[in-house]
């Protein structure tokens, strides 16, 4: 009897406890941060969150914010669920954000048709629907400075060059081994269209959520016996695979990661074995850049730090700087039209669709030859980033190429076609770009 | 005091079988039910509809569907999520081949195919039962989701394999999709609900329902009073595939907006399940409570440290959220393993008293 | 359709025989894969045959426990001294959940249990998490994940290790049944609690026994589970990977859980590698559970299972 009484306190008091959502702050831009830091892919997610919110706190502790409007964040955990993250989504849109970055590429697809209704634009960097990189169809959401599809052809154009050429690629066997989800599958039309251009051998072959056990798609490729293997994978998926690739003796550096498939954390269970793994990338890894000993500095020795000092410059780690920065950047080119005071997602909006950041404002930044310069238009949200191939030396990762194109000629059309495809559906119409001046 | 029902004779087997015999439970009932109607539209703000309410009535749908099917028949499922993906798979499949049919006949339609697939997973319960079951109704969760995400038709070859509402109206008012108001969304699946639960309730009272609980109770037994087995199984499957596949063509389309398949992953079954036997096994009331139970703990319980001005980081937040949510499952089953209806019952017949016990 | 026919019935088996060294390897793949799976599913099995809790948390124990160990490994505790308190680690477990969950729960239908047991899993997924980190960490137990080849048909070390294990670990288990006192009062619990109870078997004791055994499984699983993907959150979800072993090998046997193990492992290496790019692939996760099904729709108590009988 009395734990039933106990059972109805405890009702009450979750009744009780109601949200609540705070009031906008005045003098503050408000950016939410979807973030995961538990659960099953939190060893990516971590990296990730610390990046970003270092970066910001470097921008208010070092300059006081951007241009003296100081930034305010707020982190909302979603486990890298699609529900919770529209439920932190709604509970954090009370505090009028400007920009939302929903690192994970279904809440992106959840929140592309809000983004016009509420004002916000939506920010996916290199991730989400790469159909969205044509401005015309989807003036709220930017996923600059690259995306999976410019990337996939970037990779081949790398391994073209390793083997002597794209024109060598012909008979070549590449294997592309793929998070069986809407993520993993993303590069296919892609590689499908490069593979029938080039005539290379292309397998697809299919790891399902979560991938903790992959054997007989090791299997599969030891029969292959592929030349080059591309793998997009995500959490456990991707030490399993390498640590699967080493203990079949493939030639390490013939594996190479796309971006969310290259992080310390996807190497360090392979231990020795790992040496030689490359990943793609678009900024370095590292922290041989001015902006690293700034945070250091005035973030770190101030014990403002999110992350340990050690896990400084892993390449997770510097993705969420710059998603930071190309963040703060958009805000500030905003500013430069309407004034240095706390914006609208409106104005924020012109802002990252007139984003214009050059190799001088990049070293101004301390970040030269960290990331690419970028150039956002109206038509052009993606903006055909180059990509980096980072390879891991069994103790760091270091930048092996220099920086290679994607294929814009392939890219570009199936981009334009995928907008038109994915605008029907919302029923949006394009709008002009020529008037938008 | 003033909940007694002193005085009320039932004169009638009409009376005396009704849902509510009660007057006083007539009247709250309606009351609920046109306060749902009316208040929250011109109350609730959007967090509220679309992160609490929305998903309240969605879920709340499901765990009936999987309370006809666990709680009244005694067939324990983990195959959710994958009966919800059918029915969220087929509406978005149905809405775009026909654009000119009424959204909530392609609802039907979706929990019809729900109950088709459901059928036939349900045939091997026939022979298997209690947990074998339970782990063999999770082949259908892993078959269904890898068809989803595997044949590209389902998606209409989308290039991201995910499916997104279409725009759809009823009366004039868009109801669905990207330009729905969440409040038109909150109507709807309130009717659907309403309308599915008093069904579920008439179901469960008449010679279905006890045919089911026969089964459940002692199947060999039931099967000598001349219950069929095989036509009261499969029913059972097909009523609540129907239920759970109505329930995911609003998750799609009232709810999240999109999905892909790993929204209706193996976690999505075990939260059904959840609801259903914390809110009660056996009892239509309870889908309710249990729903709304563990939809808003998450949400309370990540505002709670807020609330009280506690400045947590987020993950550390979200351990101690898991952390008490698995305390409290534990707790609850522990004070009351038959659920939060049963706790009702018991403030009911409290109430009946009150204020003078003896 | 003679097409579609041929490549179902015929190609796979002519590739087989094509070359019958990849074939070995496939089958040598899925009897390690399926030993993996069997080391999780001892665990289950142990719990349900003592006291007829279906532990849905047992993938999360094996989590906690390998987190555990790692945690003390990483602040340079020495691996014995480790395993030792990870031992004990989960021992303290084993007495906790029994005082807090299945001593207040004594009597109530299985389904409560199997739901108390899921509510274990969320508490444990956050506890373990906020004690040692969501990163991933590294296992090393000094086993080298690389391969040699015989004859042309590659082996892992680890996975040689790994099933050396398990053969090891079921031995003990067998004997610990089957001639220690102890064991006996397990199998009496498991036969029929009451009478067990009536003639003098403490149950409290062999609950906190049993669970106790399956936390030390856990942390073996662990080990190996743990060296394979580095320790991590989703280890727990190898759990999913174990029902279909546990059904098809019946709840109550352990060694239903080694042979279950085996068929499902090579069952579904088999039908990924030579059925699978028929369908595109990746079917491994879904295989799995057709196959335990379809031995299941024979016996519907699983290989090894008890035979139920029913009386009205």
């Amino acid at each position: 009897m009395r734990r039933r009484r106990i059972l109805i306190a405890v009702l009450a008091a979750l009744a009780l406890a109601a949200p609540v959502t705070a009031a906008a702050q005045s003098r503050e831009v408000f950016v939410p941060l979807l973030v995961y830091r538990t659960g099953p892919y939190a060893p990516s997610g971590i990296p990730i969150a610390d990046g970003f919110v270092d970066y910001f706190t470097l921008l208010n502790e070092r300059d006081g914010g951007i241009n003296g409007v100081k930034l305010a964040w707020e982190e909302c955990e979603t486990q890298y669920d699609n529900k919770q993250g529209i439920e932190c989504y709604e509970r954090l849109k009370g505090k009028s954000p400007v920009v939302v970055n929903p690192y994970s590429t279904a809440i992106t697809y959840s929140l592309i048709p809000k983004a016009p209704v509420d004002k916000i634009v939506v920010f996916s960097m290199g991730y989400g629907m790469s159909a969205a990189s044509d401005g015309r169809w989807f003036p709220w959401v930017f996923n600059f400075p690259t995306n999976y599809w410019s990337q996939a052809s970037a990779v081949i154009r790398y391994i073209g060059a390793q083997e002597g050429g794209l024109e060598k690629l012909k008979g070549k066997k590449v294997a592309h081994i793929f998070h069986n989800s809407a993520y993993g599958k993303e590069a296919h039309p892609t590689l499908e269209e490069l593979a029938k251009k080039y005539q290379f051998e292309l397998s697809l072959l299919a790891v399902d959520h979560p991938g903790q056990e992959q054997k007989a798609t090791w299997l599969q490729v030891r029969r292959l016996n592929p030349d080059w293997i591309f793998m997009s994978g995500w959490g456990v998926m991707n030490q399993v695979a390498i640590k699967e690739a080493v203990s079949i003796g493939f030639k390490m550096d013939h594996l190479i990661g796309n971006w969310w498939s290259a992080n310390d954390s996807d190497v360090v269970p392979a231990g020795e074995g790992a040496k030689g793994y490359k990943g793609a990338t678009f900024h370095a890894p590292g922290t041989n850049f001015k902006v690293h000993a700034d945070l250091l500095k005035l973030v770190y020795e101030k014990g403002k730090g999110s992350a340990k000092k050690e896990d400084l410059g892993a390449p997770l780690y510097n993705r969420g700087i710059v998603n930071a920065m190309l963040t703060a950047e958009a805000i500030r080119t905003a500013m430069t039209k309407f004034g240095n005071k706390p914006l609208t997602g409106e104005q924020v909006r012109w802002g990252f669709e007139n984003l214009n950041l050059t190799e001088q404002r990049l070293e101004q930044l301390g970040m030269k030859s960290f990331t690419h310069p970028v150039k956002v238009t109206c038509e052009d949200h993606e903006g055909s980033g180059p990509v980096l191939i980072q390879q891991w030396d069994g103790k760091k990762w270091n930048v092996v190429s220099d920086w290679i194109a994607p294929m814009r000629d392939v890219v570009r059309p199936k981009i334009e076609g995928a907008a038109v495809e994915e605008s029907k559906k919302l029923g949006y119409t394009m709008r002009d770009c020529a008037k938008e001046k | 005091m003033i909940y007694r029902e002193a005085g009320q004779f039932k004169t009638t087997y009409a009376a005396d079988q009704a849902v509510f015999s009660i007057v006083q439970d007539r009247v709250a009932v309606a009351a609920a039910v046109v306060g749902a109607f009316v208040v929250p539209p011109l109350v609730a703000s959007e967090y509220w509809l679309q992160a609490v309410l929305i998903p309240f009535l969605v879920y709340a749908l499901a765990a009936i569907g999987l309370n006809l099917l666990t709680g009244y028949a005694g067939q324990l499922s983990l195959g959710t999520g994958g009966f919800m993906a059918v029915g969220a798979y087929s509406a978005f499949k149905l809405a775009t081949a026909f654009p000119h049919l009424n959204v909530l006949v392609v609802f039907v339609l979706s929990g019809l195919v729900a109950a088709g697939v459901g059928l036939v997973f349900g045939i091997p319960s026939l022979r298997i039962k209690g947990f074998y079951l339970a782990v063999a109704t999770l082949a259908s969760q892993f078959f269904l989701v890898w068809l989803f995400n595997k044949v590209a038709w389902f998606t209409n070859y989308a290039s991201s394999g995910t499916i997104t509402a279409p725009d759809r109206t009823l009366f004039g008012v868009v109801i669905t999709g990207p330009n729905s108001a969440p409040s038109a969304r909150y109507l709807v699946a309130l009717g659907l609900v309403a309308v599915f639960a008093v069904i579920a309730k008439n179901l469960v009272r008449g010679r279905i329902g006890r045919s089911w609980m026969a089964i459940r109770d002692r199947d060999i037994a039931a099967e000598i009073i001349g219950v069929r087995p095989l036509r009261t199984k499969l029913l059972a499957f097909g009523i609540s595939s129907f239920y759970c596949g109505v329930a995911g063509a609003g998750l799609v389309f009232l709810y999240l907006g999109s999905a892909e398949t790993l929204a209706f992953d193996i976690s999505i079954s075990f939260l059904v399940l959840f609801m259903v036997i914390i809110g009660g096994l056996g009892s239509i009331l309870g889908s309710f409570l249990g729903a709304a139970f563990i939809v808003l703990m998450p949400i309370v319980l990540a505002n709670a440290p807020h609330a009280l001005g506690l400045r947590l980081p987020v993950a550390l937040q979200k351990q101690i959220e898991l952390m008490v949510f698995g305390g409290l499952i534990i707790f609850f089953l522990i004070v009351e393993p038959r659920g939060l209806a049963r706790l009702w019952q018991i403030t009911k017949e409290k109430l009946r008293l009150w204020p003078f016990p003896h | 359709m003679l097409d579609l026919l041929y490549a179902v019935a015929v190609a796979p088996f002519r590739d087989m025989a094509g070359a019958p060294a990849f074939l070995i390897e496939v089958l040598i793949g899925g009897v390690f894969a399926g030993l993996m799976y069997s080391l999780v599913a001892l665990g289950f099995v142990l719990i349900f045959k003592a006291s007829g809790v279906f532990n849905f948390a047992q993938g999360v124990m094996v989590l906690f426990a390998a987190l555990t160990l790692v945690g003390l490994l990483e602040r340079g505790v020495p691996v014995l001294v480790a395993l030792a308190l990870t031992t004990v680690v989960m021992v303290a477990l084993a007495f906790a959940i029994e005082r807090l969950v299945l001593r207040p729960l004594v009597n109530q239908a299985h389904i409560i249990l199997f739901m108390a047991t899921i509510g274990l899993n969320f508490f444990l997924e956050g506890f373990g998490e906020m004690l040692w980190g969501a990163n991933v960490k590294k296992l090393d137990i000094g086993i080298p994940d690389r391969s040699f080849i015989v004859r042309g048909v590659q082996i892992n070390q680890l996975e040689l290790t790994a099933a050396a294990t398990a053969a090891v670990l079921v031995t003990v288990l067998a004997v610990f049944f089957q001639r220690t006192r102890i064991g006996r009062a397990l199998r009496a619990v498991a036969d029929d609690h009451e009478a067990a109870l009536s003639i003098g078997v403490p149950l409290r004791t062999i609950w906190v026994v049993v669970w106790s055994v399956a936390g030390v499984v856990a942390i073996v699983a662990g080990l190996m589970w743990g060296a394979k993907s580095g320790v991590q959150f989703s280890l727990s979800l190898i759990a999913l990977k174990a029902l279909p072993v546990l059904i098809l090998g019946g709840f109550e046997s352990v060694p239903g859980a080694i042979v279950g193990g085996l068929i499902i492992g090579v069952g579904e290496k088999l039908g990924e590698v030579y059925w699978g790019p028929l369908v595109g692939g990746a079917i491994e996760n879904w295989f799995a559970y057709v196959l335990a099904l379809a031995f299941l729709l024979a016996r519907p108590q699983g290989l090894f299972g008890e035979k139920i009988i029913e009386r009205v």
